[in-house]
Formats: C-alpha cells, structure tokens, sequence
C-alpha cells in the first residue's frame, strides 16, 4: 500500500514536473500559494481571471495565485492521482454532479458551507438557490458555484421563413417533428448533429427523458422507484428519440460529425436547427467556414417542447452548472478568493467580458447580447435545473446514456433495450 | 539473464582460481549497473502491472483507494461486453489485412525497387515516407481526406455530380477506411525491411538459377522468397504487434466509433476504461490485452521464428 502511495506520488511529481510550464515561477517568495486549476481555453476569459486574482493579491499581501491550465480530457485523467498526492491544486474546475460526489466521498475535498454560513449566511444568500442545490451532497456544499447554462434549440430564422415555419407555434414534440418534415420537404437539412462527440445527442434523450418523467419521476428513476431507468417514461422517452431518427433529420454523415462540425453546419448555413448550450451565437460563429457564421439577427431561440400528456413542463431547464472545488489541504485563502470571485461586481465583470451566465443574483443584469439574455429569463423562471447526465450519473453510466442516444437516434438499439442498458449501469452505482 | 546462463556454463571447465578472479571481475560491474536498470524496470513496468492485475478485481473510479473487491466480474464484462468482441475481430482483421495484402505489397514493391534501376532511391524516400509521419499527424490527414463535406473523397464525388460518402460515419464501412490507412501508413516500413533482406542474399545464388534457365517468376518463388524467410517471418510479427497497438491512429479518424465499430483492444481500453473512469474494469482490460500480447509473442517467437 505504501509503495502505491509513493508510486501515486511519483506520477504526480513526474506530472507537475510536465506542467511547470504553465506555472509561475516563484512559489517560496508568497506565505500561502492558491494554486488555481482551470480547463478553460479561451484567452479573454483567461485574462479577465488574472487580472481578479491580481487584484485579489494586491488586496491580500502575502498570497499568491496561479493559474495552471490543463486541457479538459487531460484533466479529468489526471485529477484522481492528483488529488490523492501532496500536489494537489487549492481549487479546480468541475462540473458537479457524480464526479463531484464522488470526490467529496473520499476526503479529498473541503466543503464550503462554514464560509457560505459566515456573517449570517451573506455568500450563500447572494447566490441562486438552484445553483447551490446543484453542487451539495449529502446536505454540504462542494464547490462554489461560478456559472450555469441551458441548452435549448436554436434555429436559423431566413431557412424557417423559407420553409413557412412560425418557431414561436412549436410548443409539442409533434410539433416538432412536423417541422422537421416541412424542413425536409422544403430540401432543407432539419437538425445539425454531432454523433461522433455523442453527448451533442444526449441532450435529445435527456430532455425526452426529463419531459416525459418529470421532476419527480426522474428523482424516482436515481431511486430505483418503478423500473428505475428503465421505467415506462424512459422506453417512451426513447421512442420518441427512434420518431425523430426515423425522420433522419441530420445533415449527412452526422455520426462521424464533431460537435465542431456540428456547430460548423449550423454556423454555415447547412442545417436549419441546432440542440445546443447558451454559448451558441459565438461558438457557431468561430467554428464556421468564414469564422462569421449566423448574425445574431438571424438566429432565433426556443425551449425544448414538451411532451402531450407528460408531466414535464417547458421550464424545466437541462444544462450545465461549474463551480469551483477546493481541495482539503488548501490555503485557507483560497475560500476568501471564491468569495470574491462570486462577489457581485466581479460576477457581473465576468457576465459582461466572458459571456457567462452568472450565478449570483442580480449580475445577469450585465448580459448585453439579447440570445444570452434570453437564456438569462429562462433560468430565472426555471422550475428545475437538471445538470448534463454525463456528469450527474457520473462518468460511467453518463457515457452508457451518451452511447445509447446514438444507438437509438441511427437506430442501432430499440429503446427498451437501451432503457435496460442504462438501468442496469445505473443499479451498480445505487449505494 | 544470458551473463548468468554463460557463467553457470563455463564454471565447471574452470579452476577454482580462475572462477574466483572470474567473480572478481563481474560483481562490481553487476552491482554498479544492474540496480539502475532493476530499479526502473520494477517501478515503471513491474509494480505498475501488478496493481493493474491488482487493480482489475475491484469496482474502482480511481478515487481513494480501492475497497470493493467484486473477484472476476470485471473479466465477465469485459468478455461479455459487445464492444470488447469487435475490437478482437478488428485486431485479427488488421493482422490479416497485415498478412494478406500489406506484405505481399511491400514484397513486391521491394523487389521492384531493390535493384539499382533508375529512380529507386526516390521512390523507396517516397514509399517510406507515410511511415515517418505521426500516427496521430496521419489519423488527421486521413479524417480530412474522408470528409464527405471539404475532403478529397467528398471533392471526387462532387466532381462527378454523385452524392458524397460519409465512410468514416458509416458502421459498416468505417473499418475498411481505417484497414486502407494501416496499410498506406505501414507498407513502406515492410518494404524497407523486405529491402533490406533481399540485399543480403547472395547474387551468385540468383545467377546460378539464371544459369539454369529459371524465369523470373521461378527465381522468385524458389531462390528470393525461401531465403527471404526470415524477413517475412519478422514483418508478420511486426504486423501482429502493430495490431495490438495500434490505438493513435484510430483516435483522430473515428475515435472507436460509430457504434463501436471501429475499436481496437487499446481504443476499447481507453475509451471504456480512461474516460468512463472505471479504472478496475480498465486494469482487466490491460491484463487481457497483456495475456494476449505475451501468448502471442511467444508462440510466434517459437512456432516461426525459432531458427531465425
């Protein structure tokens, strides 16, 4: 057992040794090092970060923070060794959810509610509720919430209007279904789709799934109440998936698509439709051919249908929620520098300069583009936040959900046989 | 290994002082250079297979450290597992693709270009050159060369006026696409081995068969490709490792999929192991991947290779 501990830290050290350069240098000159863990990419947001946490240090003399980036399927690999090793960062991204829990079982963690708690409760009632439900287990709090996200549909306004198709009237899934055709039949490709990715095709299943079972029928399925995940609304919730693959509302070859691609298609024009995060007037636009994509003006907005009959309502939102984990040995700093991160005026900084949905109350106000603003007063009126399967079942059973929306979708898996799939990954993780 | 096989060998046939210089002579070399070496290759290859075999008997996440010993259900499901099936059907079938079209490719090719004619070293540079390149770098190259939107395949259908195909995004396609990237990838370092080999027979032998009337085809198959043997013994367990291995050049082109139709053992490894963190059930993998990789090697080394 030792010698696996030594060995654990050995590969740490190996890969903390491969990641110094992306460190900064001069550790032993600060008191306290808040050793700052990110997987984000894009260099504004990087920029606007540092230019915090220099405030942050200017405002407390003797602490120091680094930022280490680390690319996302790095990260993930690596932070299981990384947090079981003496080099473990103060604070790091993470999406919530199973792997959070996860984490926060082993002792690796430092839940936040002290500080949330501190001078009556101020940090924790700043923020919205949902997004600190999102991130509690076993009644604490894991991380910090830092921002969250939907997904809904976004459609290219001149292909509809080509096509007689008013998207403000589409409100059922068979509504949707009927556009789809009318899209067809108008030689229009329907949907742009990033099969190769999977997870772009779970949001077809999740969102099935949470229309047709509800709130509460899904608590029930993480239960293992009534079939589990195999239940009757899940076989339905995939047959309505089989519905919209038989249409084959893809633009071709989708299976071997990217979710790059994916956005590419919509981006350029291809595809009329796209299931996709809030982020999706700039990401469509970087990814396109001419790196233009879609004007804001002609891309259009609406919540994924509900299902006739079926307890799900339209507010009931599914889309990401990060925050910020801090690790157990951490400079007791780091939580302070959360704190100030989640304040209102840097949350509105970062609403503003980063495009971000934010999470403390009152900073969406600073949302300018009208899409993001819209996507603002979804969250605000939402009736339930389900965060990304992928993440809240954890790893394992979220890639079983993201393989077999593929299979249902190209029609590979009948969906009773995919309902059982998932159950059955699913009935390994009920403690 | 060998130094102690040689010792033991020649102890009985020496004095007792020469055996006792002989020892002399070695211990401080063996303990000057043996620790280094013994020591890297326990901690990074011994232990590390240990607590994978160690490792693949518990349901694990790689959190903490492992505490639900589940004995062989993660071997079950690995053998029971669909995905783990088409990998082995996919290795064996590089190994026969390897077998049945790359060699005899690269043989022919080597015979035609071992000769000094003109123009063979550029077009051994030429041949060789898909090798060089990284196997990720070639995945890349290839995806685009697929693509049914920008690609080069998509640009020959449009061209004439046909819909394109989406090869990599069809399940029943996708692995012959994969097949003809091996084989375009790796031909060229089988040819340089079939080069190298028939460099080394003797021209006498092939002058003496042309003296004795032998066509160019008899000379082939009765003088080049018996003495080639050994060549062709090493290119097919090149071959077979290569298959076993072969996990970067899959992970840019289709990544495993669609529907899994593409995995290797590696690919399969990581994708159902790494990324689903299910690093009990990965350990299995690897174990039985090990298992395959040493049975093998070693019944390959000595059913073929024993006289080479």
């Amino acid at each position: 057992m030792s010698g696996m501990i030594y060995r654990t830290n050995l590969i740490s050290a190996a890969a903390l040794a491969l990641m110094g350069g992306f460190m900064t240098a001069g550790p032993a000159a600060a008191d306290s090092v808040i050793r700052w863990m990110h997987v984000e990419q894009v260099p504004t947001t990087i920029a606007l970060w540092g230019a915090i946490a220099k405030e942050f240090e200017q405002k407390h003399p003797g602490v120091k923070i680094e930022l280490q980036f680390l690319e996302n399927q790095a990260f993930k690999a690596k932070l299981p060794t990384l947090l079981q090793s003496n080099d473990a960062p103060a604070m790091f991204y993470t999406w919530g959810g199973g792997v959070l829990q996860a984490q926060s079982v082993t002792g690796a963690l430092r839940s936040l509610d002290t500080t949330l708690d501190a001078q009556g409760g101020e940090w924790r009632k700043s923020l919205n509720t949902s997004a600190v439900e999102g991130l509690s287990f076993d009644g604490k709090v894991w991380a910090a919430p830092f921002r969250t996200g939907v997904v809904s549909f976004y459609y290219n306004k001149e292909m509809f209007k080509k096509a007689g198709i008013d998207a403000s009237k589409i409100a059922t899934w068979d509504d949707f279904l009927g556009t789809v055709k009318t899209l067809k039949q108008a030689g229009i490709t329907p949907i742009a789709g990033g099969g190769r990715d999977k997870w772009p095709l779970h949001f077809y299943w999740s969102y099935l799934a949470m229309r047709e079972a509800g709130q509460k029928g899904f608590a029930d399925a993480k239960a293992g109440n009534n079939d589990g995940f195999a239940g009757e609304a899940f076989v339905r919730a995939g047959q309505h998936l089989a519905d919209l693959g038989k249409l084959e509302p893809f633009q071709n070859g989708y299976l071997g698509a990217t979710w790059n691609d994916a956005l590419a298609a919509f981006g350029d024009g291809r595809a009329a439709l796209i299931l996709s995060f809030e982020n999706t007037p700039a990401t469509q636009a970087t990814n396109s051919t001419s790196r233009k994509g879609q004007p804001d003006e002609n891309i259009g907005r609406f919540s994924f249908p509900v299902i006739g009959g079926a307890p799900g309502v339209v507010t009931d939102n599914f889309g990401g929620l990060n925050g910020w984990a801090v690790t157990k040995n951490a400079p007791p700093e780091t939580e302070e520098f959360l704190r100030y991160m989640a304040s209102l005026d840097v949350q509105k900084r970062l609403a503003k300069d980063t495009q971000i949905l934010p999470v403390v109350q009152g900073a969406s106000g600073e949302i300018s583009r009208p899409l993001l603003k819209e996507v603002a007063d979804a969250l605000s009126k939402e009736t339930w936040h389900q965060n990304f399967l992928d993440q809240d079942l954890g790893p394992n059973v979220g890639a079983i959900v993201n393989d077999m929306s593929v299979e249902i979708v190209s029609g590979g898996v009948e969906p009773d046989d995919a309902a059982q799939q998932i159950e059955d990954a699913y009935s390994l993780e009920r403690k | 290994m060998s130094i102690n096989t040689a010792t033991s060998a020649s102890l009985p046939a020496v004095t007792h002082r020469r055996r006792r210089s002989l020892a002399h002579s070695k211990w401080p070399v063996l303990i000057l250079f043996l620790p280094p070496a013994l020591l890297l290759f326990t901690v990074l290859v011994i232990l590390p297979m240990g607590e994978a075999a160690w490792y693949s008997f518990f349901n694990w996440n790689g959190y903490g450290s492992p505490t639900q010993w589940i004995g062989l259900r993660n071997y079950q499901l690995i053998f029971r597992n669909g995905a783990f099936t088409q990998a082995l059907i996919n290795n064996g079938l590089i190994v026969l693709v390897s077998v049945l079209v790359q060699i005899p490719l690269a043989l022919w090719l080597a015979t035609m270009i071992s000769s000094r004619i003109k123009g063979a070293l550029f077009f051994r540079l030429i041949f060789f050159l898909p090798y060089v390149l990284a196997d990720v770098a070639a995945g890349m190259i290839w995806r685009f060369v697929y693509d049914g939107d920008f690609g080069l395949v998509g640009g020959i259908a449009h061209f004439f006026g046909a819909d394109p195909p989406f090869w990599l995004a069809d399940r029943d396609v996708a692995m012959y696409a994969i097949l003809g990237v091996v084989v375009w990838k790796y031909f060229g370092f089988h040819m340089m081995l079939f080069i190298a080999g028939l460099q080394a027979i003797d021209k006498s032998v092939l002058e003496a068969a042309d003296i004795d009337g032998a066509t160019g085809f008899q000379k082939f198959r009765l003088v080049t490709l018996p003495l080639l043997g050994s060549t062709v013994r090493l290119s097919v367990f090149f071959g077979v490792v290569g298959s076993l291995q072969l996990f970067d050049m899959i992970m840019p082109l289709t990544g495993g999929g669609p529907s899994n139709s593409t995995q290797t053992l590696v690919t399969f490894l990581y994708n159902f192991g790494v990324t689903r963190m299910q690093i009990g059930f990965g350990s299995a993998v690897g174990v039985v991947l090990f298992v395959i990789c040493v049975t093998l090697a070693f019944t390959y080394k000595r059913v073929f290779m024993r006289n080479d």
